[in-house]
This record gives structure tokens, sequence and C-alpha cells, in this order.
């Protein structure tokens, strides 16, 4: 029996034989050949291969994933009947007198190259696409095989260094009972495709595809981030019992669907949800949110090649208000920068871009695409209770230059008899440290705050949560971060303001008593994880936290925080 | 024999509508030609579509020469009305 120790990507427990996923070694030798025909011949019946493979897989998707997850793979039927590039590899078989593996190889590299320089993100897609299928048609060539995961006939954990797009889109539910990666963290691809199939994943192990063999039986506690290897009978019972426990308490849960978010002492607070498009509705609303505390709406803008235009946002934003039914949806501006580009806007490289030009910066200085979203989210808010932020506020002068403009667009549609609710709330993230320092002015004129826990702890801390080597001074729990949080609340409600936390912090548990003794009025989370904190805060005392609260602000450490916050909270 | 159209999908002819033109040309033994801005790709090939990367409001020409030149043309003419992408 041997354990390793991962993040915990996705909740639950699977115990089952292991499916190693993997990418062979396709490296491709020149050879001279005496017979171009044999190799064109080798070269057809591979790419015959491959298409019924990429058949099955795209039949398969159809069926299990949807049209949109099924649409890639059309593609990459197409690639491996495109006449281009079957007669450029066939011509050089026969000019060049090469074997098929290195004519393939050849040309399939000029397609990449050629793709990958295009200044366009479909552009570049394609090149993944091509490389896709000419891994496919190169291991029929070698004879080496390389994982087929839609192909999987009997319960499986999935072992693999880690997971792509077109590896998860071909994972089957019902086989499929969990998976773990050597690579990754809580946000990474596999992270989120794992939490949207509600199956358990532990993922950066850094060494399950070097310590697991296929059939080797494995638990992954996607609970506590663990992974067992060659558990022992023992184990197994315990691990059994845990998923039978952990499956009780999500009926359990279940429950809480139509519940209001009461404290034991009979406090009300809001229990709302993350999202990035409009699909995300149907998750939010099943999972019982009481709102939308945060509609990330740079989706829109990505995977594309131009800016979306006022009437595509529009669809987006009405749709979302009229499904949350009146239900509050505070909808974020665009958030763009930092590790999230836009290739098309043609922004030059920073050397330090968490710290550069992104979010509200940048939409005050491009306004007419600024003003374009505001336009539409003006447009929307006849259709339910929108609420609008804008992201990286520092100064005042920003917040009140971005509302100004907010104003003006107002008024212009309302000229133009375009119909605009009157009570949209206009508010701010607080990420920066000097927003959160000085939120007593700032509270005089936001109608609410939303803490993003994610930015305002990098930039307290100093630590770039993308670089592993100083991700231990990313600490929610340090006192300087806590003391913050607090500061802005307080301040808030002075001001008779309401403040949300949209961080991933607002759905830890560790974090809930805590934000409850600071008077948090609106906790939104990944929607999977609204439930678990609704059943947290039911058993929670208002009063009882409460007392505790100048204890926890006078702390010196995170691990003080930590450990106060476990004796006190978790009998 | 040819067409030419005038392309009005707002983000010009990209992946999905590519796909699309592709595997409707690829049904014909016609030899179908796409021309945008001096340059000719083979219709049946994604790749060579692509690579042109064509945009709305530009000026494209389908030629198609073989035994189902006539029916090739219709059934992209249709195909590209159906989509919403060139008229």
């Amino acid at each position: 029996m041997k354990r390793l120790k991962g993040i915990a990507a996705s909740n639950g427990i699977a115990i089952a034989k292991a499916y190693r996923l993997e990418h062979p070694d396709l490296t491709v030798e020149k050879q001279t050949i005496e017979n171009p025909a044999e190799q064109i011949h080798r070269f057809q019946q591979a790419l015959a291969k491959s298409k019924e493979e990429l058949e099955v897989i795209q039949a398969h998707a159809l069926k299990e994933l949807g049209e949109d997850k099924a649409a890639i793979f059309s593609a990459h039927l197409l690639v491996l009947s495109d006449p281009e590039l079957v007669q450029a590899v066939e011509q050089k078989i026969e000019q060049e007198r090469v074997n098929a593996e290195f004519a393939l190889h050849e040309v399939a590299s000029m397609f990449i190259a050629m793709f990958e320089a295009m200044d366009n993100e479909y552009m570049k897609e394609r090149a993944a696409d091509i490389r896709d299928v000419t891994k496919r048609v190169l291991a029929h060539l070698l004879g080496v095989t390389i994982s087929n995961p839609s192909m999987i006939t009997e319960e499986v954990v999935i072992i693999a260094e880690d997971l792509t797009p077109s590896d998860t889109a071909q994972l089957n539910r019902k086989y499929v009972k969990g998976f773990t990666t050597d690579i990754g963290g809580r946000t990474s691809h596999s992270a989120i495709m794992a939490r949207s199939m509600e199956i358990p994943a532990v993922v950066g192990t850094k060494e399950a595809t070097a310590a697991i063999q296929n059939g080797d039986i494995v638990i992954i506690d996607g609970l506590d981030g663990e992974v067992i290897i060659h558990p022992t009978e023992e184990t197994i019972a315990e691990y059994e019992q845990k998923r039978a426990a952990f499956a009780a308490q999500k009926a359990e849960w279940a429950k809480l669907v139509h519940e209001q978010t009461v404290t034991s002492d009979g406090h009300h607070v809001e229990l709302a949800a993350n999202i990035g498009t409009p699909n995300d509705v149907e998750g939010v609303l099943a999972n019982g949110a009481e709102g939308i505390g945060l509609y990330r709406t740079e989706f829109l803008y990505m995977g594309r090649n131009e800016l979306p235009t006022e009437e595509e946002q529009f669809e987006a934003y009405k749709t979302v208000l009229e499904k949350m039914e009146g239900k509050p949806v505070v909808v974020r501006t665009l958030d763009i920068g930092g590790d999230k580009e836009l290739p098309y806007l043609d922004l030059p490289k920073e050397m330090n871009p968490f710290l550069g030009f992104r979010a509200v910066r940048l939409c005050l200085d491009m306004q007419e695409m600024f003003r374009t979203q505001l336009r539409a989210l003006l447009r929307a808010s006849v259709y339910g209770n929108l609420k609008i932020m804008f992201p990286m506020i520092a100064t005042l002068d920003e917040f009140r230059q971005a509302k100004a403009i907010l104003l003006e667009e107002k008024e212009k549609l309302v000229a133009e008899g375009v119909s605009v609710s009157d009570d949209i709330e206009v508010g701010m993230m607080v990420e920066i440290p000097a927003a959160a320092v000085l939120a007593d002015q700032f509270a005089k004129e936001v109608d609410f705050f939303s803490i993003g826990t994610n930015d305002l702890i990098q930039y307290t801390m100093a630590s770039d949560r993308m670089n592993e080597r100083v991700s231990y001074l990313y600490q929610p729990y340090n006192p300087a971060i806590l003391r913050l949080i607090y500061n802005v609340i307080e301040a808030a409600h002075k001001e008779g303001k309401w403040v949300g936390m949209c961080g991933e912090m607002a759905g830890e548990e560790l974090a809930v008593p805590i934000l409850l003794a600071f008077g948090l009025d609106e906790f939104s989370m990944s929607a999977t994880s609204i439930l678990r904190v609704r059943s947290q805060l039911k058993k929670l005392s208002k009063q009882e936290a409460e007392r505790v609260k100048d204890h926890i602000l006078s702390l010196a450490t995170a691990e003080e925080v930590v450990r106060f916050v476990k004796e006190t909270f978790q009998r | 024999m040819q067409k030419t159209f005038k392309v009005t999908a707002e983000s010009g002819i990209h992946a999905r509508p590519a796909t699309m033109l592709v595997q409707t040309a690829s049904k014909f033994d016609s030899d179908i030609q796409l021309e945008y801005n001096g340059k000719k790709v083979n219709l049946k090939s994604i790749m060579g579509v692509m690579s042109l990367g064509i945009p709305q409001g530009a000026q494209i020409t389908i030629s198609a020469e073989g035994s189902d030149a006539a029916d090739a043309i219709n059934a992209l003419t249709e195909t590209l009305a159906k989509e919403g992408l060139a008229e």
C-alpha cells in the first residue's frame, strides 16, 4: 500500500482499477525507402484506421457529452481527409523516397507552424487539431497504442500526467469513476472538468503515473486530496464507509436546495454562485443558489478573434437575468489582462501583467469597448435584478470615472427611448489592498463591495499565485488578510452598504465561520459548494461566532488562526 | 463554372462555418476552389479554407469544374445562405 498526496480538485471517493491514459513516444526517424507505393499504402491504412476510431469517438462524444464537445472531432475528421495534407504526404514519399512516418511528420509540422504563426486564436486552435490527429495516425504507423478512453467498458480511475480537453471529452461518466494527475492545480482544466462532471479527482500528485500501473487497485480521495495504491482490504472497507458517508451527506445537503440560508440563531446570509457563461445557470439553480455573486464576463470575449458585439452581449446578459427570475445577478465588467489575454486586442507583452494594464484600467482607456459592454448591460437590466461591479479598482477616481461612463450611457439610452432599470446597484471588487485599506471612503460612493480574495491575497502577500516556489505565502488565513477583510465589511456596514465575497475562500469550510463572525452578507462560490456551505451555516450561530471575532483578529499567524478556528468550530 | 458571394457573417468564415463548407464540398466529385483576395485554395481542404482568414464583408468566389459542378455550386450556395454566412 502506498499513499500519494495531491490537491483535492473535486469531491468524492472513487475505488477502481487504474487506467493509464498515455501519450506514447512518437519520435520519428527518417528512412530512405525503395518502394514508395508500399509506404503510401501504409499511410492510407493508418488514415483509414484513425478515421474509424475517430468516428466511434465522435459518435460517443455526441451521445454522452453533446454537440458542442463532439464538434472538435468533426474538425479532426476533416483534417484527416484534408486533400492538401494527404497529397502533400504522398508527394513527399514519392519524390523524396522517405518512409510514411517521416513524410507525415514533416508535412504536419509545416502546417502546424503555419497555423501557429497566425495572429488569431482560432487558427492556433487548428494547430492543436492537426497535432492531435497527426499523433493518432503516427501511432498507427509506428504500431504503438494510444489510449482511447472512449473505448473503456469497465469501471476505472484514470491516471495521467495531465488531461487535455480532448482527453476529457472522451471520458464516459458511466465507467470513469475518478482521476488523478501528476500536474495541475484547483483551477486547471482537468480540475474544472472533474467538478463539472461531478467525479472525484486529485491533481498535482507529481508521481501518479510513475507509481501506478494499469490494473492496480486505486483509491482516489477527492475530499482530502489523497491517492492510495494497492490498498489493503481494511483500507478499502474504511474508504467504502467514507464514500457511503459522503453520499449520505450529499443526499442530506440535497434536501436544502429550496431552503433559505439561515444560521441556527436565525441570521440570514445570501449564498450565491460564480458563473462564466449563461450555460452555467442550470447548475446554479440545481444547487439552490440565492443569486449570482459573480458573472465573469471575460468568457464572452475569449476564444474568438474579435470583440463580441453589443447584441451578442445583450443576449447573454438577458438570458442569465431571465433564468434567474428576479434573483440578484452581480455582473463584473470585463476583467482582462494578467493571466487572461485577448490576442486580438494586440496589447504589448508586460513584464508584470498582474500589476499592469488590465481590468478597469484597460476599460477606462479603451472606452469604446467598455461602453459597448455597459450599453448591453443597461439594455438587459429590465429583464431581472442586475447589479454591476468594476474589477481592480485602486482609487476613488477610477470608480468615479467608470460610474460616470455608465451613467452617460444610461442617459443616452433613455434619450433614445430604450427602457433601462432605475435601480441597478453599482459596486466594485475589492482586490487591491489600497482599496481595502481605504474602504471607508469608497463605501460612501459604492452600493456594495465584493471581495475578490484570490487577487487580494496575492497582492497583499506580494506572492505570485502561479509561482510554486512562493505559493506557501498564499495564505487566506493570514491575520493581515483577515484584518483587511474585516475592515472592508465594517466600513461598508457603517455606510449601510452590503459586502459579498467571490473568491475561492467564501466556500471554504474553515473560512465560513470567520466570515460569518465578521458579518459578511453574501458568500459567492462554485455552484457545487453551495449546499455544503448552507448545511454548515445552519449549524453555526452568528452570535457565537461574533464572540470570538476579536480573538481571531488578535492572532499573529495563519497557523494560529487555523488551529483556533478548528478547535472552536469543528466539534 | 463559378459564383461570387459577399460574406455577411459577423465573424467571417471561421471554424464552424469552414467545417460546414468543407463538408458540403467534399460530397462532390468536381474540383472545387475558393478564392479570396487573390489566393485560391481547395474548398475540400479545411486547412486551406481556414488559412484564408476570410472576414466579414469579403468578396469570395467559388468555382467548380467537373461532372457535378452545377450541383456543387447550388449546394454550397444553399449552405452559405442557410448558415447566414454570405449572399
